[in-house]
């Protein structure tokens, strides 16, 4: 009970602080360092909540983001080497480049606008991981030129899907980032995803500001990609839709960052199979006949230990001077095959053992279709082999990690040799692949506590950089049944308070609206940031039970945004390849770049009733009742009389013997 | 003045100038009788329709004999049938209109195979243009749709506008096929497709033709098919083994398809194809009126239909065509509101709420609208409210929460109460047979009392 008043007392204190954020933006900061010491978390909810005039950053994340992917698109484009024959494997980049930035920017992947209205691009990335698992990527880009702010011209489509783009233009959607996933990426064994993704489905969406009704189009916007996507997009409602204030930034040209026009969901029960497949891979220009799809053979993507496929629409630039834009659709799978269940645990990919298909031709409408596979570990080609061998290379920066990598171009008919079909395989040569650099930034969480009234959810964020310091945002949605005690709310690290710079909380409503915590926190180096926070379990109405209630109610994943600094600083090694006026001091794209992580979705057991209970009362009751019933009816229509007690049978034997004796019969 | 009209030299100027001179309103027919003198009839036609409300009727020989007006018009009065046959709304309009509620009984076979075809009364259509290509490696294909439907298809659209709502889209499929392998005639020199394997041609195609995802309005699908070089040129023939000449063929409710023939002669794949659109809106041009129900009976022998202008329908047409839709939809309304009715009486415990009820007294009120205005001949704005009579009652009866589901059927109530009825009846039942054994054991006591 005290503790329920005690949660009353801090909630009303947080939406006061809400709604005063304004005002109070000009006190001092003196007076909250004295309040500090207290013992009162309200308090420090408080100063947390001020420190909102430190900017939290989120334009400048956004802006380097679009930058890192712009620039990456460069990168793959741009430096492409063509080996001579008798050259050394790796030459001398430099010496290179300067020969061929002529021919790449002819050869570049975007043919000038004038000439094609539509644009198709895929490819396929292949990284073999350290634990000797596989990953494989495939990313499918469509782009539109039309511009999103005219209406009438939505309704002619060529390569764009017709169904999404109707759902663009019907909904005034900006942007629109979805996506289905089944198992958890593995940060520690894996690294980095390129596009990471919750379990189950995540969808968020950034709406048009001439959108009067937000919650409407919202829902409307579910259901009907819950139609197209075969999936139960439709149980997104107000109890699992929050609008975050800084974790999901608009990807996209534009500057409309008003939370208003976010909706943010997350289902983590979301099961995702073959017929969410489909779907997905009718949108494409060339569906699954041609092309890279045709590797997409749904028994084969379905056996593996991860399987994400996604969806983002955006608003991108049309040109470099970005004076009108253009439609993006960019559709992505990711698979992890296990080295184990798919490898029959031997280091040996190819195309074949993967997807049971080769590849025979390239989508005719695309116009750059790749096959791109990982050789970063392996430049001397002592750690795996790569067949049939390519001379194309192509450097990359993802993830802030400069990556090499084969490519084999699917537009280019001598790919495909002699057998007119392209198998690539990878033969490792050591049993064991090198050490993997861990993952800068990486997350967990769990629920800790006993029985089934309060709890404790427990989120430990890791900082693996040796030196550098950096802030994450921190993302959490917890359902309305979870009553969280916001007062108990410590983040530590290294065994001492840390407090968060900044701290929007947005308490629930039964039945109505989530729990949202977003927090600014500063990771020292190397360092695990624990985050608590207790929860007390609320009791639902009996029809608000899943079907299988003790399986138990999923929480979704926390979301962790961070401006992570590169590791491209860290290497050493890279010093070697470059020349030295380059790398003294690292340059902006590389220094930091921009990483999103989920962490694992919770289990958490609700209390919950006996629901035969209410049957089993009815029929003990009945039964008393009846026998009740039967005994009184008995009573009231039985005729009583009464009856000559007939000879029973031992007197009837008596008789006879006496009969034979001759001596008197008994009466 | 209308005699300086009547003075042109053809039927059509003439019709242009009489609409300058007047304007009839809408379900109204105009029929101006000419002498038989006239120049303005062509040889050997007795009747011209007009485009808008007009007919011409060339007056007949015994005209001259006959003095009286009564006589005139009785001598007029079989021709006058007919024009208003062609021209107006008639009993066989209504049992079309009706058809899926009146049984078929002495309806001609063409009049429901009409009625079948064209789709039923909505608010709203959208129609789909899409372009299948099978082979992308050989046929780089190009239409100009945006240009083909601004200039053939606006403007019977916008004409049409009173009717319903109208969107258009229009995509390019590739590696779209048709469900069923063409055969290869060798007189022909062609591969063809059997009027019989038409219906086997859709289903493959549809699964990629995506529903519409925006509304719920249904969707009228024309598909221009390109076959692929290999099957090459391609055509429909009907059940005689004649190619058809129009190379398409439409499915009822549905949408047309058309098959493109492109004679790729190019050395270089894939070769550039330009469509020409003006071919092909020919053909699916008159698909779509049909497809709207837009009726075309062939005329009786002596008339002249007059050409239907740049819209593509008639002003006379368009008024039929109101007239059908709006009382198939004061019909459809009257369905909806009378099922609803039943559903509620049916269900005991159902809540109505103030929306729904509002919902459903406005609809029966358009309703009431609707059919005065239909009454005094006002088609405008009887269609309205007809229209407003559907959406208001479609939307009290798909309301989620007149879901039969969510009340509790009372047959279940039994279920759960079970376990009292059963050992309660246990007793009664008991007596029962005992009384009845008493009562057959009766008689036997009866006689032995006797004894």
């Amino acid at each position: 009970m005290g503790a329920e008043q005690k949660f009353l007392v801090c909630w009303c204190a947080c939406v006061c602080v809400c709604a005063q954020k304004r005002l109070w933006e000009g006190t001092e900061v003196g007076t909250n360092l004295a309040d500090g010491a207290s013992d009162n978390k309200v308090d420090h909810v408080h100063d947390t909540m001020q420190a909102t005039d430190a900017p939290p950053s989120p334009p400048a994340k956004d802006q380097t983001q679009r930058f890192a992917f712009d620039e990456r698109i460069w990168e793959a484009t741009n430096v492409e080497i063509n080996l001579v024959e008798d050259a050394p494997p790796i030459r001398d980049k430099e010496a290179d480049e300067a020969d061929h930035v002529l021919d790449t920017m002819q050869t570049q992947d975007f043919p000038p606008p004038s000439t094609a209205k539509d644009q198709f691009q895929e490819e396929l990335v292949i990284k073999p991981l350290h634990s000797g698992d596989i990953y494989a990527s495939f990313q499918f880009r469509t782009q539109w030129d039309t511009d999103f702010l005219e209406k009438h011209k939505f309704s002619h489509y060529r390569l764009f899907p017709k169904s999404l783009g109707q759902v663009i233009s019907k909904f005034s959607v900006r942007e629109l980032h979805i996506s289905f996933t089944q198992g958890y990426w593995r940060t520690m064994q894996w690294g980095q995803p390129f596009l990471p993704s919750p379990p189950g489905a995540e969808l968020w969406v950034w709406f048009q500001d001439t959108v009067t009704d937000v919650d409407l189009a919202w829902k409307e916007l579910t259901n009907v990609l819950s139609g197209i996507f075969c999936a139960s997009l439709n149980f997104i409602d107000s109890t699992n839709t929050v609008q975050p204030s800084a974790s999901f930034k608009p990807l996209g040209v534009g500057n409309v960052t008003d939370q208003r026009f976010l909706r943010y969901a997350v289902l983590p029960r979301e099961i995702v199979c073959t017929e969410n497949l489909t779907p997905w891979k009718k949108l494409l220009p060339c569906g699954s006949k041609a092309g890279l799809a045709v590797l997409m053979k749904s028994e084969k993507l379905f056996h593996s230990s991860f399987h994400s496929q996604a969806l983002h629409i955006r608003p991108v630039c049309k040109d470099w001077q970005c004076k009108s834009t253009s439609w993006e659709l960019r559709q992505t799978l990711n698979v992890v095959f296990d080295l184990h269940t798919s490898g029959q645990g031997k280091r040996e990919w190819s195309l074949f053992k993967m997807f049971s298909r080769t590849l025979t031709e390239a989508c005719p409408l695309a116009s750059s279709s790749k096959v791109y596979v990982d050789i970063t570990d392996n430049p001397q080609g002592e750690l795996f082999e790569l067949s049939p061998a390519t001379p194309l290379v192509s450097q990359a920066v993802v993830l802030g990690d400069g990556r090499t990598y084969s490519v084999y171009d699917l537009t280019d008919h001598a790919t495909f040799g002699q057998t007119h079909s392209l198998n690539v395989l990878l033969r490792w040569r050591a049993a064991e692949s090198g050490e993997m650099l861990r993952p800068l930034l990486h997350g967990e969480r769990y629920v800790a506590g006993y029985g089934l009234q309060t709890g404790e959810i427990h989120t430990l964020v890791y900082n693996n950089h040796p030196y550098r310091a950096f802030p994450v945002l921190l993302l959490d949605t917890v359902p309305w049944y979870l009553r969280l005690y916001i007062h108990t709310l410590t983040v530590t690290s290294k065994g001492r308070d840390n407090k968060p710079s900044y701290i929007h909380y947005q308490p629930s409503k039964d039945r109505l609206q989530p729990h949202l915590l977003e927090m600014l926190i500063q990771l020292p180096p190397n360092s695990v940031t624990e985050v608590t926070v207790q929860f007390e379990r609320a009791l639902l109405k009996w029809t608000e039970y899943t079907p299988d209630p003790n399986h138990g109610f999923y929480v979704g994943s926390s979301v962790i945004s961070a401006l992570v600094p590169s590791v491209v600083a860290m290497d050493t090694n890279n010093t070697q390849e470059r020349p030295l006026f380059s790398s003294f001091f690292p340059c902006k794209e590389e220094s930091t770049y921009f990483m999103r992580i989920y962490t694992e979705p919770l289990l958490v057991n609700l209390p919950t009733p006996d629901f035969s209970m209410p049957y089993n009362v009815i029929c003990l009751t009945c039964t008393v009742v009846a026998v009740g019933y039967g005994s009184l009816y008995n009573l009231l229509t039985r005729t009583f009389q009464v009856e000559e007690p007939s000879q029973g049978l031992a007197k009837r034997l008596a008789n006879i013997i006496r009969r034979l004796r001759g001596v008197p019969l008994l009466t | 003045m209308e005699e300086d009209a009547l003075n042109q030299s053809t039927a059509a100027e003439a019709d242009i100038s009489l609409h300058m001179l007047s304007e009839s309103p809408s379900g109204s027919v105009v029929i101006y009788v000419v002498p038989e003198s006239s120049t303005v009839l062509p040889e050997g036609v007795s009747v011209y329709v007009g485009q808008r409300r007009t007919a011409l009727l060339r007056a007949g020989g015994q005209m001259r004999v006959a003095v009286a007006l009564k006589e005139v018009l009785a001598s007029l009065e079989t021709w006058i049938k007919q024009v208003l046959q062609v021209m107006s709304f008639s009993h066989g309009d209504i049992t079309a209109a009706l058809s899926d509620r009146v049984r078929p009984g002495d309806r001609s076979r063409e009049g429901l195979a009409d009625s079948m075809r064209a789709f039923k009364s909505s608010p709203g259509y959208e129609i789909t243009f899409s372009l299948l290509n099978p082979d992308p490696t050989s046929h780089l294909l190009h239409w100009d749709v945006e240009a083909a439907i601004s200039s053939y298809i606006q403007p019977l659209l916008s004409k049409m506008a009173p009717v319903a709502n109208f969107s258009i889209d229009s995509q390019i499929l590739y590696y779209a096929v048709l469900g069923v392998n063409p055969r290869y005639d060798p007189t022909l020199n062609a591969y063809t497709l059997n009027a019989d394997s038409l219906s086997h041609v859709i289903n493959p195609v549809e699964a990629r033709l995506g529903s519409s995802a925006a509304s719920s309005n249904p969707v009228l699908n024309f598909l221009l098919y390109v076959p692929d070089s290999r099957h090459s040129p391609l055509h429909i023939t009907d059940h005689r083994r004649h190619t058809v000449p129009s190379n398409a063929f439409s499915s009822p409710r549905w949408g047309g398809i058309m098959v493109y023939n492109v004679n790729a002669s190019g050395t270089e794949l894939p070769v550039d194809v330009h469509i020409d659109m003006r071919r092909v809106m020919g053909v699916f041009l008159p698909q779509l009126r049909l497809m709207l129900g837009v009726q075309s009976a062939a005329p009786p022998p002596g008339f002249l239909i007059g050409p239907c202008g740049n819209a593509g329908l008639a002003d006379w047409e368009l008024d039929r065509l109101m007239w059908t839709r709006s009382v198939e939809n004061v019909a459809t309304a009257t369905t909806t509101i009378t099922s609803l009715a039943q559903l509620l009486d049916q269900i005991g415990n159902i809540v109505i709420n103030d929306n729904i009820a509002e919902q459903v007294s406005s609809a029966v009120a358009s309703l009431q609208l609707a059919v005065g205005q239909l009454e005094v001949g006002n088609l405008g704005l009887a269609m309205q409210y007809s229209k407003e009579a559907i959406l208001q009652s479609e939307r009290a009866f798909f309301d989620p929460s007149l879901l039969h589901l969510l009340y509790f059927p009372d047959d279940q109530k039994f279920a759960i109460y079970i376990p009292l009825f059963l050992p309660m009846c246990v007793p009664i039942l008991l007596s029962l047979l005992k009384m009845a054994s008493e009562v057959r054991q009766r008689p036997g006591q009866g006689q032995a009392k006797k004894d």
